[in-house]
């Protein structure tokens, strides 16, 4: 740790990492402070607050809207999550070639990750739309009335997820090939000496070895995933009947529309807490580089 | 990108050609949207309104392009994304640059326990500081600003765990060697090890620019005001009045034309965005 170029300690050398301590302390570390002094606080955005001790909490956990909030971004996690896993582990496996065919399609699927939410929303919607829709088109074609999606409670959020994985499925494919690369080749030298077949080779070979890697991408998504809030605000603000409300659209319209600051940080800090326990998770996985 | 084997025997059997045929139709899954996209952006607005089916025949239009080009402010946002993203960007280079080499070679008091703190502050999610930091910008009246746009970005901590751990991967022996030359701490920084690192800023630069581009909730609420729109936060206002906006091949026109930046860096620089972005992620 200690760096042998530089024994004296001094307080001149503070000097390199104060310009960003300044921004990291008071855009970070203040507002994370702050908000748990001010979710003690009925507070509203023009300054009135008032201390309520608990109240907040309590009144988030009788919300039914919040509670729905909390529940449906679970289901969401459970919708998009193991998909975004399984279908980019399947991607990897099957364009880890050296063909220009595999190049091109690696490129195409992960070309969406670099547009932005506003656009991934504009050009789904104009896919879901009942009337004119790509999808509704198609039915229609075929003598099938349309569907509309994004305004049916049962199918808001789970056209939502869909979005979403069209969105993010460049990420999870691209850390499993990264991981493929790095299985051992003496591994499948070995297995061809066997005579193992390929899904022999594929489940006793390449599976273990990206086993942590698989872990790693389950809780990066996890901790993403929680964080849904453009695609649902864009696509179907929240509703229909807060059917496809998750937390961060519940916090951002507690806090910057209806500027219940207060509540909307004690709403936070829950996102904060569940979010921290992904982290740590991810935190000890990756430590635990040797063990697996 | 590293060389890319099979991972395992290739055949040609069966199998082979059934994974090729599914992986190609999602390949098309992920390209429908666009091209659909791009079709009704060339139609005329009132022929969609008829018929979205009329994409699959003539006549076909730019007029959507011309409008927005003339009509719409999506240069104006152009611009502020451009400028925010760069800034934040360069932002964080020197501010991760500096603190990287302060963190991983220099002795200052209380350095290790800082050092944790800013790590913990990687889990510490947007969501749980924006409540607050937006009513400290109203405070210092940064809303509608540029540095306001740019600052929220600069306080994440990764970009400084980033260059610490490159600097510490960095032999000690280089800087000795220019310290006995009479280097000045400082030159050393500059002249000697800063040229080195500049893969992992490319990583960094890169990341950055691309999560700034595409950052909506801070500018959402931050840049409230349409001539403060950046991209993304503009394209958003037109969609909110989906139904009774300009038009539907219009607004296409608009997500085409509004992505069309990203797309065409994203071609060129394909290889460096993918390792910047999931070098990120881990």
């Amino acid at each position: 740790m200690a760096s042998p170029t530089s024994k004296d300690s001094r307080w001149s050398n503070v000097l390199y990492v104060a310009p960003y301590l300044f921004l990291f302390v008071t855009l970070l570390l203040y507002p994370l402070l702050a908000g748990f002094w001010l979710s003690l606080h009925k507070a509203d955005f023009f300054g009135g607050s008032r201390f309520v001790g608990l109240q907040n909490f309590v009144r988030l956990f009788n919300d039914k809207v919040f509670v729905g909030a909390v529940g449906n971004t679970f289901y969401f996690i459970l919708l998009t999550v193991p998909a975004l896993a399984l279908i980019g582990l399947g991607l990897a496996l099957a364009l880890n070639r050296a063909t220009r065919r595999a190049a091109l399609l690696r490129g195409v699927f992960f070309a969406s990750s670099v547009l932005s939410v506003t656009i991934v929303t504009l050009l789904w919607r104009v896919v879901f739309a009942p009337d004119g829709g790509f999808i509704a088109n198609v039915l229609n074609y075929f003598g099938r009335p349309s569907i509309p999606f994004l305004s049916t409670e049962s199918l808001a959020l789970p056209a939502i997820a869909i979005t979403t994985i069209w969105w993010c499925i460049g990420l999870p494919m691209m850390l499993f090939l990264a991981a493929l690369q790095q299985v051992p080749r003496e591994l499948y030298e070995a297995a061809a000496l066997d005579n193992a077949g390929r899904w022999k080779t594929l489940w006793h070979v390449t599976l273990p070895s990206i086993r942590r890697t698989f872990a790693l991408v389950v809780i990066i998504e996890v901790v993403l995933q929680f964080q849904l809030f453009g695609q649902a605000q864009l696509m179907t603000l929240g509703g229909p009947n807060n059917a496809s409300r998750p937390m961060v659209l519940f916090i951002y319209d507690v806090g910057f529309v209806r500027w219940d600051v207060g509540y909307a940080v004690a709403a936070g800090q829950i996102l904060f807490g569940l979010i921290l326990i992904a982290a740590l998770a991810q935190y000890l996985v990756a430590r635990r580089k040797e063990a697996f | 990108m590293a060389a890319y084997v099979a991972s395992g025997a290739v055949g040609r059997g069966l199998g082979d050609r059934l994974i090729l045929a599914a992986t190609i139709a999602l390949a098309l899954v992920m390209v429908i949207p666009m091209v659909w996209a791009v079709g009704l952006s060339i139609k005329s607005n009132a022929e969609l309104l008829v018929d979205t089916n009329s994409v699959l025949h003539a006549p076909w239009t730019l007029k959507n392009y011309a409008d927005i080009i003339v009509g719409s402010s999506v240069f104006r946002w152009l611009l502020n994304s451009i400028i925010v993203s760069t800034g934040m960007s360069l932002g964080v280079l020197v501010l991760s640059s500096l603190a990287g080499y302060g963190f991983a070679r220099l002795e200052f008091p209380g350095r290790n326990v800082i050092f944790v703190l800013v790590l913990f502050g990687l889990a510490i999610p947007e969501q749980a500081v924006i409540i607050v930091r937006h009513q400290l910008f109203s405070a210092f009246d940064l809303h509608n600003t540029y540095p306001g746009l740019m600052l929220p970005g600069m306080s994440a901590p990764f970009g400084v765990f980033l260059m610490t751990q490159y600097f510490r991967s960095i032999p000690t022996e280089i800087d000795e060697a220019a310290l006995l030359d009479n280097a000045s701490r400082f030159q050393v920084f500059w002249r000697v090890l800063l040229p080195m690192t500049l893969p992992a800023q490319a990583t960094l630069g890169i990341y950055t620019f691309l999560h700034a581009w595409n950052d909506y909730w801070w500018p959402l609420v931050s840049g409230t005001n349409a001539q403060m729109y950046t991209m993304t936060v503009g394209i958003a206002a037109t969609q909110i009045n989906f139904a009774e906006s300009a038009g539907l091949g219009y607004l296409m026109a608009q997500a085409v034309f509004g992505s069309l930046p990203v797309l065409i860096v994203y071609m060129f620089f394909q290889k460096y965005i993918v390792r910047a972005v999931s070098g990120a992620a881990m």
